[in-house]
């Protein structure tokens, strides 16, 4: 433990027990950093605003207003009064800092709760000893001590509260969750009126003395280092204060080598950048194409599997003695992430230490990858989390960081990088393309016996890539007695990365796409068909796993957005509902989507209603809806428009306009309803995504016919 | 050259081909206005020119000329603005807010225009904003809680 810790009270995360974290409270040590300082969250200042920091990463989620509001809660403190500090990234005193993997809530829930109690237990105690009062007389509303007749400010007693021993969070008091005041009400994001003034930072608004503007130029083909670039006419062009190559890391995903030039503004950088003439080495990564990939899959499809992944029963004889055998190829590309902020970050190198400016989803990986390649002590470099103008797992990866940090090295002055979107799309972390050739047996009575995957993804030596993989126990494994699944790996050398629910946005839509013609093969209604095959309520898979799930809460959510869409109503020519459901990140989604199809094939998504759970509690409900639209409306650019493609080793798009994203004329009304069972409160950032394509799939086969199991969706197939 | 920035006249010693989109965000200091794209695409770079919604990374700063400039640090100096800023915090539209700045001053033109828009209206005047988190529903809403403020 450093002195720096040890001087303030904190809170750390040790052993698990029952779902959550054990919460340890350090003794607090004489001496705290502040007075008020009850522990890392919680600083309460003799006078004025209670601070509350915020320590995880925010992008878009609301994860630094909610929770922070889960804190507040506990302790009793006036929301309306409370100052939301953000941390720096610090691991050691914080816990997980991440932003992915819709985990921050099932994270920290429990332990901020403890966290906002143990402050509020301190400030009581020492009330019960300035007032000569029994403790169990207290009381506390909005940030003040109540005895009696007699209230007084936390502050009051913040000096002498801060000097106590913490309390054993485990054992610490919460509350009844039905006196909940602040959890659970509409509370809007604590920065947007920062936002809406243009006053709240970015990370690419961080500004330092003497800074210069970097562009940095990089082989569209990743992995091809320079050979040579006119470094010394860019240098003399107007505005631009130095240039220079910068050479590759050789390990796999490690700094890519390229010209960085160094101007008065972003501007001049890029102006010059685009005289910029640079001759490549080869690159291992020339091979990749589109057009040569579409044919390898299809020369896979003809061979079994090269990966057997998972099997259970006898598929080949259950498909033998199947009364039917529905097969169907799945198909989708890779798709970028296009986080409207685009890629920057600022550094300063001073010595051995380095400060950072990034707008980052994962901090810590950064921070390991910066001292790797520089060469420094991870102690030595702090990172500033800045508020992030978009994630979707783009940020989750780090490469920026390495690069701002070796820029502001070699030019020895500190540096703001900033990427274009043309860096960004063709840079990108992709989605992972995929195809899946899919078989299905059913018995005389229309139920599933048998399933049959060979999936083809993306990797390298035999090892899917980042986001590329299937897990053995994916969704309908368990569910289905006669279940294989095998894989194909197609050969990448380009980045891959998580987006917005990994894996599951893709199966999602091929396993809700292929349930529904097994629904109708069947000659079943797909909403009947899905419940049938869910089954009774069970736990499906290990139950300590993240990928368990029970089928009970899923057939819960597919019949309210049944019946909140009323299924089964006579709908106009040429128009559909279609319904799908997906569990991932620990959260139970379905959702209906009425469509209308024109006899040119123009779709209009009418209306689309969505009900989820994600346990006991929606923490900000005015926040949890926004999520959930904006993982709908993400989910139908998919549908649309994105779709990532190679020629000679590199991405072909460039901008939004080979990429488009749905406008305000193309957003359909979304309702969404939460139902709140009795089970932990799990996280929102993902899990409405995945039953969204296959929804509108299935809705646009009942309004024509047409079955579309290519993304993104072909819709010139559907002219009448 | 001069320019007239919220209500101020600014000096910028700025190449005249410089978009003013970096002319604010780089020279000035002027840090509200966003970069998205650098194509026209996105709108997170609008600002407003005599009070007509423009793109920032398009406009070099000699076309400006003597055209009063708003950008989302003045938008609070208008009426409109201010009701859709309010309704912009109470209705929480933004998620990661980055492309506020741009649909605040593409919809505050709208109301100057068009006081009680149509549903028509709004997507005919927002659909050159992208919100890549999808808070469309949301910014719909707010403009239709202004107009009504």
């Amino acid at each position: 433990m450093t002195i720096e810790l040890s001087r303030r009270s904190f809170l750390f995360a040790s052993a698990a027990i029952g779902g959550g974290l054990y919460l340890g409270l350090s003794p607090q040590p004489v001496g705290a950093a502040e007075a008020g300082q009850l522990n890392a969250w919680v600083v309460i200042p003799p006078t004025g605003r209670i601070r509350i920091m915020a320590s995880n990463p925010e992008v878009g989620q609301g994860i630094r207003t909610s929770l922070p509001m889960v804190i507040a809660e506990e302790l009793d403190a006036d929301w309306a009064a409370v100052e939301i500090v953000p941390t720096m990234a610090d691991a050691k005193l914080y816990g997980r800092q991440v932003a992915g993997g819709s985990q921050a809530m099932p994270t920290h829930y429990e332990n901020m709760r403890r966290v906002g109690a143990a402050a509020r237990a301190m400030i009581l105690q020492a009330a019960a000893t300035a007032w000569g009062v029994p403790l169990a007389e207290l009381q506390t509303d909005k940030g003040q001590v109540i005895h009696g007749q007699r209230r007084a400010p936390y502050g009051q007693f913040a000096a002498a509260a801060s000097a106590l021993p913490a309390p054993d969070a485990a054992k610490v008091a919460v509350k009844d969750p039905k006196n909940f005041r602040l959890i659970g009400s509409f509370q809007p994001g604590v920065n947007n009126r920062a936002i809406v003034s243009g006053k709240q930072d970015y990370g690419i608004d961080a500004v330092l003395p003497g800074m210069l503007h970097a562009a940095f130029h990089k082989s569209g083909v990743q992995r091809a280092a320079v050979k040579s670039a006119n470094i010394d006419a860019i240098k003399a062009m107007p505005g631009v204060r130095d240039a220079f190559i910068v050479p590759a890391s050789p390990e796999y995903e490690g700094l890519l080598g390229g010209v960085a030039i160094l101007a008065d503004t972003t501007w001049h950088a890029s102006r010059a950048r685009s005289a910029l003439k640079v001759e490549w080495e080869e690159s291992p990564a020339a091979f990749q194409s589109s057009a040569a990939w579409a044919k390898m899959a299809a020369e896979a499809k003809a061979k079994p599997p090269a990966l057997p992944i998972h099997s259970t029963g006898d598929v080949t004889t259950a498909m033998a003695g199947a009364a039917k055998r529905i097969s169907a190829t799945y198909e989708y590309p890779f798709i970028p992430h296009l986080p409207l902020e685009p890629i920057n970050c600022t550094a300063r190198v001073t010595g051995d230490r380095v400060e950072i400016w990034a707008p980052t989803q994962n901090p810590e990986p950064g921070r390991q990858a910066v001292a790797k390649t520089l060469g420094v002590p991870l102690e030595n470099i702090s990172i500033h989390m800045m508020r992030v103008g978009g994630g979707f797992g783009r940020r989750l990866q780090n490469d920026y960081m390495v690069e701002a940090a070796m820029i502001a090295r070699m030019a020895g002055r500190p540096v703001k990088l900033t990427w274009t979107r043309e860096d960004d799309v063709t840079q990108d972390f992709l989605r992972p393309g995929g195809w899946h050739h899919l078989e299905a047996g059913l018995d005389t009575a229309g139920r599933v016996v048998a399933w049959d995957n060979h999936f083809i993804s993306y990797g390298r030596d035999g090892k899917f890539a980042r986001a590329a993989g299937i897990a053995p126990n994916d969704f309908p494994a368990g569910m289905v007695d006669h279940f294989r699944l095998g894989a194909t790996i197609l050969p990448l050398i380009h980045t891959t990365g998580f987006l917005r629910a990994p894996g599951n946005n893709a199966f999602g839509f091929v396993t809700q796409g292929f349930i529904d013609e097994l629904a109708h093969a069947a000659g079943a209604d797909p909403l009947q068909f899905r419940r049938d095959f869910l089954g009774p309520a069970r736990i499906i898979g290990d139950p300590n796993s993240r990928a368990s799930y029970n089928t009970g809460r899923m057939r819960a959510v597919l019949d309210k957005a049944a019946a909140m869409a009323g299924w089964g109503r006579k709908l106009p020519a040429r128009s559909g509902l279609g319904i799908g459901f997906h569990f991932s990140h620990l959260g139970y989604f379905a959702n209906v989507i009425e469509a209308s199809v024109s006899k040119d094939g123009a779709v209009t998504v009418k209306k689309i209603w969505v009900a989820g759970d994600v346990g006991r509690q929606i923490v900000n409900p005015v926040g949890a809806i926004n999520q959930v639209q904006g993982s709908v409306l993400d989910a139908l650019n998919a549908c649309r428009n994105h779709a990532v493609t190679f020629a000679d080793g590199a991405i072909e798009q460039r901008n939004f306009g080979d990429l488009p994203l749905l406008r305000m004329d193309e957003a359909p009304p979304i309702e969404v309803s939460f139902l709140t069972p009795d089970y932990p409160v799990t996280g929102l950032g993902e899990p409405a995504y995945p039953a969204v394509a296959p929804a509108l799939a299935n809705a646009i086969f009942q309004a024509t016919g047409k079955r579309l199991r290519t993304l993104p969706f072909d819709f010139s197939v559907l002219k009448a | 050259m001069k320019l007239n920035i919220n209500g101020k006249a600014v000096e910028v010693n700025a190449d005249p081909d410089m978009p003013l989109l970096w002319a604010l965000r780089d020279i000035l200091g002027l840090t509200g206005t966003k970069f998205g794209c650098g194509a026209g695409f996105c709108g997170a770079c609008t600002v407003q020119l005599d009070g007509e919604p423009v793109r920032g990374c398009q406009t070099p700063v000699s076309a400006v000329g003597t055209a009063k400039i708003t950008t989302i640090e003045g938008l609070s100096a208008s009426a409109w603005g201010r009701k859709l800023q309010d309704a912009w915090v109470a209705l929480d539209v933004p998620q990661c807010g980055y492309c506020q700045a741009g649909q605040l001053l593409a919809a505050e033109a709208l109301l100057r225009s068009t006081p009680k828009p149509t549903d028509a209206d709004i997507d005919a005047a927002m659909s050159g904003n992208l919100c890549r988190c999808a808070t469309y529903t949301r910014i719909r809403a707010a403009i239709k809680q202004a107009a009504a403020a």
